[in-house]
């Protein structure tokens, strides 16, 4: 119990140097820096439209994270996310053109969706291929296919996809509106998004608390060559965990391009898959803390928009947060560690 | 140089390690430094090295005291110890693994005095060879030369002829006699009596972290040391060897070949007894261990097949089970507890908790575990974690092959271990495991099978079997006699 | 392509792999020490940031370059303390601190943003600058590319000439064996780790200062991680990271090469080609140095098996192993 309170405590500690270190970065650009934490804070919260923006940023930061936490359980830094999510993106796009006319919208969004899924799964099979193969550290060959994917999206988007004429980084000609995903009214939240998340993160959580595939994958996680020993595919393992992390970036792509941008735009992932690791780096494959952290994530990020307007304070330095939170969070728990020993 | 050390004490949590130590180690001698596994030679000589820091307690040289702590204070102080397994860098020459710490002289000057010690010493190395290419025992010479070269007083070696072969031994003792005419002191760990009165001048035995009694000089009678390392406890007696039967072998082997890095092994026709503890003696890196690979299914042979009760053996065969010497990297999964290693083994969809809880409260108790069900594994100790390992065995297992049973385990669980391991060979179980230590091999095995440099003997019975002739075959003499 | 025009094309890839130079070298003296800096991309970008930045308040290219070695030291500093002291993993911490770093240069650096700097000058080399052909490769550049062209020999030969250099690579392998000869391990690897650090700050300068002036937001965002892929690429060996350096600075000038040609082939495909490439060598290399593959190369001719070995040399053994002292 002791121990369970000075970890806590430790806790509490980390985060408010954090907050301690972002409040004096803050101090360098502007001297209202309490307004410049609430706007931070609570700027996400203050109109429903915001609400709905913010909520549009968890959603497939949800997704990412819940995938990355598949895959750390498995021991995978999967790096290569953001290019799942823009080979996810790109294939449900390359499905909604095929649209024609008249036609009901629902059986191109399942299927723009599945195939967002399975480009995202082959994706992410190829990092774990590349590692297992050819003895690549995911860490590059993730990223490697990262530029590659974000390599694809631009030449469709400058070249095949353009729009009739001008080709521009703003993205593909729009899809009809009839294919835009349903948005709550005076809103631009497609409100199927956070409800697809939702529902991942509570089979993903089952799945990977509850059944033997999931004990088996944490278990090649932490010990490779013991988890072998005792009869677990262990390869194979691996490569279902990361399979399962591309398909659900994937599903993040795919609903990016249905829900939010309407169009391919050339960099479908824009960081997201990125935060969710560092979201990932924060639970620690405890998946039950994941859709805490996004939110909370989201809510830093989407309020952190708002601040070069009314303070003149560079966004940025809500990445910066995101950074010191996890960074001073992994420092206190290896603290908590020693402590112990 | 004199070391003189007063009410030295260490202890690792519960256990003391060395319990107020008080000796003196005289100039110009060999020090014998007796006693089990585990009964504290190791923790004191990690002291005078400054691998350890001493709880409380001086140590003096030549009556000055001496603050000791780091390697670095130790190697000043003129103190260097030469590892069981020696502690160097395998990519690099033997010059530039010399020349690789403090107060070394410079590099030109390196190679004379390198060869100037191994003409002196009778140690056959070149300074340009890399390490990872020489054997355990040349190793150890290399190292003996460094601490020399750094100008090291008092040499320690901790049980240095574990794992060399017995031509390699005599080598060492001729050289550890020529350093300690120069005047310098040598101490020598060992739990074996013959080579204390083979080399020593005095000896000081240990036993549960304690001195028993004070160092007395050689000569005394090995009965005298017996009872002083053991007490009232009766020393290991050799098991009596079963008659296992060979008419339904468990492992049969037929023109099997298989490598190790550049060895060559095979072809191979063998056939392992139901029933039978079959010890693998040899040095490091003579086949044995892609051998045991061969016979748990983690590898394929490069020809030939293996067939296991008659069938054809596959990859993960379910009734076979091996136990690594890595325990922790290889054999368990340290974050894991003892109830998820029970869940891990059950093949079902979805997991049930509390049907594992109960098996695994019923294991603890089974093998004496000290631990709880959900405690991770790593924080057992290394016994504790190797009989985890015995109790995650399930019952239909019937061949069980280990490496280093009981490496880095105190006499009571090294006992209790293998007294599990009868038990399942008196079930039938084939047990085949490989062990550095020879003492153990004839101890436990009921079958020895020798290889050296990548030749296998004949599967030889263990009262067939004297000590000095196996030390002997795992260097290579007399090999010719035991092949098949 | 005519003659002269062939020359002008190497000499703008030595120059323009001076940056990639110094974070290679950065990074292979803080590998072959045994640690992992994951976080090169974002302390280079904030390096750069920090040293365009002073170099503008103080109209100094030096105090510039010397602002972003600390700010590079810094963050190695702090890669250490929380890899070697407080031995979380490496990877975890290296890539936080890669991605705080990055947006860091952001909102530190908003205020240079498409500021017009001071930039290192062009120092042709008197009397060897005219020398037919050489002069035009060698030296007819700035000091921070011949700096660039000499640090490699000088790191070849500390590491593999001296007695530090033999104890920096005693770290990276066995980190035990030296600390029992006496060697304060984790000091050693702290030393290594920042000297490290300040090579990849002044890679970060050597962008926003001279190659590509100025600063703007993650304009340099990638090339942290290209540097750690060539280390790879190049085994942890000073002349075949070299060597990675200018092949990815050829494939980047053959890329906008093609684009000028009338070939049908797209920009964005053109961009994207020298990760690909990147990836699939070292794919190649990794598998020829697996243990299986050694095994299997052992039935090649002698000489053909000192070339594959030359080209497939192993990772320092203890790379990414935290140290323990008993």
């Amino acid at each position: 119990m002791n121990v369970t309170i000075r970890s806590h405590m430790t806790t509490i500690v980390a985060l408010g140097t954090a907050l301690l270190v972002t409040a004096v970065l803050l101090l360098t650009s502007s001297s209202d820096v309490l307004h410049a934490f609430a706007i931070l804070f609570w700027g996400a919260l203050t109109s429903p439209s915001r609400i709905a923006d913010m909520v549009m940023l968890m959603s497939p930061l949800l997704l990412c994270a819940i995938g990355l936490s598949v895959s750390f359980s498995a021991g995978q830094y999967n790096l290569g996310i953001e290019g799942q999510m823009t080979v996810g993106g790109v294939a449900a796009m390359g499905l909604l053109r095929m649209y024609a006319e008249g036609q009901a919208p629902y059986l191109y969004w399942l299927f723009a969706i599945i195939a967002g899924m399975l480009m995202g799964l082959v994706w992410a099979l190829l990092v774990a291929a590349l590692k297992r193969y050819t003895h690549v550290s995911e860490i590059f060959a993730g990223l490697g296919l990262n530029f590659v994917a974000l390599g694809a999206s631009l030449y469709l988007v400058f070249g095949p996809w353009k729009r009739p004429g001008v080709a521009s980084m703003s993205g593909t000609e729009p899809l009809a509106d009839i294919l835009w995903l349903p948005t709550l009214t005076g809103t631009r939240l497609a409100w199927l998004t956070p409800i697809i998340a939702l529902v991942a993160l509570v089979v993903v959580w089952r799945i990977l608390r509850q059944s033997h595939w999931g004990l088996q994958v944490r278990a090649c996680g932490l010990s490779p060559l013991a988890s072998t020993r005792m009869g677990i595919p262990a390869t194979r393992r691996t490569f279902q965990a990361m399979a399962l992390c591309g398909a659900l970036a994937g599903l993040a792509g795919a609903l990016q391009i249905i829900g939010v941008y309407h169009a391919l735009v050339p960099n479908v992932a824009s960081g997201i898959g990125l935060m969710g690791l560092l979201v990932a780096l924060l639970v620690r494959a405890d998946i039950r803390f994941v859709p805490v952290v996004a939110f909370f994530f989201a809510i830093i990020t989407s309020g952190s928009i708002q601040l070069p307007l009314s303070l003149s304070i560079d966004s940025s330095i809500s990445g910066v947060l995101q950074g010191l939170i996890v960074l001073a969070v992994i420092v206190s728990r290896a603290l908590t560690k020693e402590g112990q020993s | 140089m004199h070391v003189s050390i007063r009410n030295l004490h260490k202890s690792f949590g519960a256990v003391h390690a060395n319990n107020d130590i008080c000796v003196d180690f005289a100039a110009g001698q060999i020090h014998g430094i007796l006693g089990e596994n585990g009964a504290g030679k190791s923790t004191l000589m990690k002291l005078l090295s400054g691998v350890y820091r001493p709880d409380s307690g001086t140590i003096c040289i030549n009556d000055t005291p001496v603050q000791l702590g780091t390697p670095r204070r130790a190697i000043e102080a003129g103190i260097g110890m030469v590892a069981q397994d020696p502690v160097d860098v395998p990519v690099f020459t033997v010059r530039d693994n010399i020349a690789c710490g403090i107060h070394m002289p410079a590099t030109r000057d390196l190679h004379d005095q390198i060869t100037t010690w191994c003409t002196r010493l009778g140690f056959q190395f070149a300074p340009e060879t890399v390490i990872r290419t020489l054997t355990v025992g040349q190793r150890q010479q290399v190292e003996i030369v460094r601490l020399l070269i750094a100008g090291s007083d008092v040499l320690i070696l901790d049980e240095p002829t574990t794992g060399i072969t017995a031509t390699q031994i005599h080598a060492l003792f001729a050289a550890l006699r020529t350093i300690v005419a120069t005047g310098k002191t040598v101490l020598f760990v060992t739990h074996k009596l013959d080579e204390v009165v083979a080399l020593c001048d005095t000896v000081t035995v240990f036993r549960a972290g304690s001195m028993v009694g004070l160092q007395r000089n050689m000569p005394i009678t090995q009965s005298e040391m017996l009872e002083a390392m053991f007490g009232a406890m009766t020393p290991p007696q050799y098991a009596s060897a079963v008659v296992a039967t060979l008419e339904s072998p468990r492992w049969t082997l037929r023109n099997v070949e298989f490598h190790e890095q550049s060895l060559r092994v095979g072809p191979l026709s063998y056939q392992l007894p139901q029933g039978a503890i079959i010890g693998l003696a040899g040095l490091e890196g003579s086949g044995q261990r892609p051998f045991m690979q061969l016979l748990s299914g983690l590898r394929v042979p490069d020809a030939g097949t293996i067939y296991y009760d008659g069938a054809p053996f596959a990859y993960d065969h379910p009734d076979v089970v091996w136990l690594p010497a890595d325990r922790l990297n290889e054999g368990i999964i340290g974050d894991m507890s003892l109830t998820e290693h029970i869940r891990l083994l059950q093949d079902v969809l979805l997991n049930d908790g509390s049907t594992a809880t109960q098996k695994a409260t019923q294991l603890i108790a089974d093998y004496a575990i000290k631990a709880t069900p959900d405690m991770p594994l790593r924080q057992l100790s290394g016994g504790n974690q190797q009989r985890a390992m015995l109790a995650l065995i399930p019952q239909h297992v019937t061949g069980i092959v280990l490496e280093h049973p009981t490496r880095g385990l105190d006499a009571v669980s090294a006992l209790a271990i293998w007294q599990r391991l009868q038990e399942r060979r008196s079930r039938g179980t084939t047990v085949v495991f490989f062990s550095a230590d020879l003492d153990e091999v004839l101890q436990y095995a009921d079958f020895v099978l020798v290889f050296f440099a990548g030749q296998l003997s004949r599967i030889i019975p263990r009262n067939e079997m004297h000590e000095e002739q196996l030390a002997a075959l795992i260097g290579g003499v007399g090999f010719q006699e035991v092949l098949p | 392509m005519n003659s002269p025009q062939l020359v002008t094309d190497i000499a703008a890839i030595i120059a323009m792999s001076a940056p990639l130079v110094f974070a290679t070298m950065g990074i292979y003296i803080t590998e072959r020490a045994g640690v992992i800096n994951l976080s090169v991309d974002g302390a280079m970008l904030l390096a750069g940031m920090a040293g365009f930045a002073v170099a503008l308040l103080t109209s100094s290219v030096v105090l510039g370059f010397l602002a972003a070695s600390v700010v590079g030291a810094l963050v190695a500093a702090l890669v250490a303390f929380l890899g070697i002291s407080l031995r979380l993993s490496q990877t975890a911490v290296g890539f936080v601190l890669a991605l705080l770093c990055t947006d860091l240069s952001s909102f530190l650096g908003n205020p240079y943003v498409q500021q017009t700097g001071p930039a290192v000058a062009a120092f042709p080399v008197p009397g060897l600058r005219d020398l037919p052909v050489l002069g035009r490769l060698f030296f007819q550049h700035d000091m921070v590319i011949y700096t660039s062209m000499v640090i490699v020999p000088l790191i070849a030969w500390w590491v593999y000439r001296t007695r530090s250099g033999l104890i920096l690579r005693g770290l990276g392998e066995r980190p035990e064996a030296l600390f029992a000869r006496g060697v304060d391990v984790i000091r050693a690897r702290y030393m290594a780790v920042i000297l490290g650090g300040v090579l990849i700050g002044i890679a970060g300068a050597a962008y926003t200062l001279d190659l590509k002036q100025g600063w703007t937001y993650r304009h340099i965002a990638g090339t942290g991680w290209i540097a750690l892929a060539i280390v790879i690429f190049g085994a942890w060996r000073p002349w075949r990271v070299l060597f990675g350096c200018y092949l990815f600075a050829l494939l980047q000038t053959l890329a906008s090469r093609l684009q000028d040609n009338t070939w049908q082939i797209p920009t964005q495909v053109l961009q994207v080609a020298p990760f690909v490439i990147m990836i699939v060598v070292l794919a190649v290399v990794n598998t020829l140095g697996s243990a299986e593959m050694q095994t299997r190369l052992q039935r090649l001719p002698t000489g053909l098996q000192r070339i594959l070995r030359y080209i497939t040399s192993p990772a320092p053994a203890a790379l990414g192993q935290p140290f323990e002292q008993q």
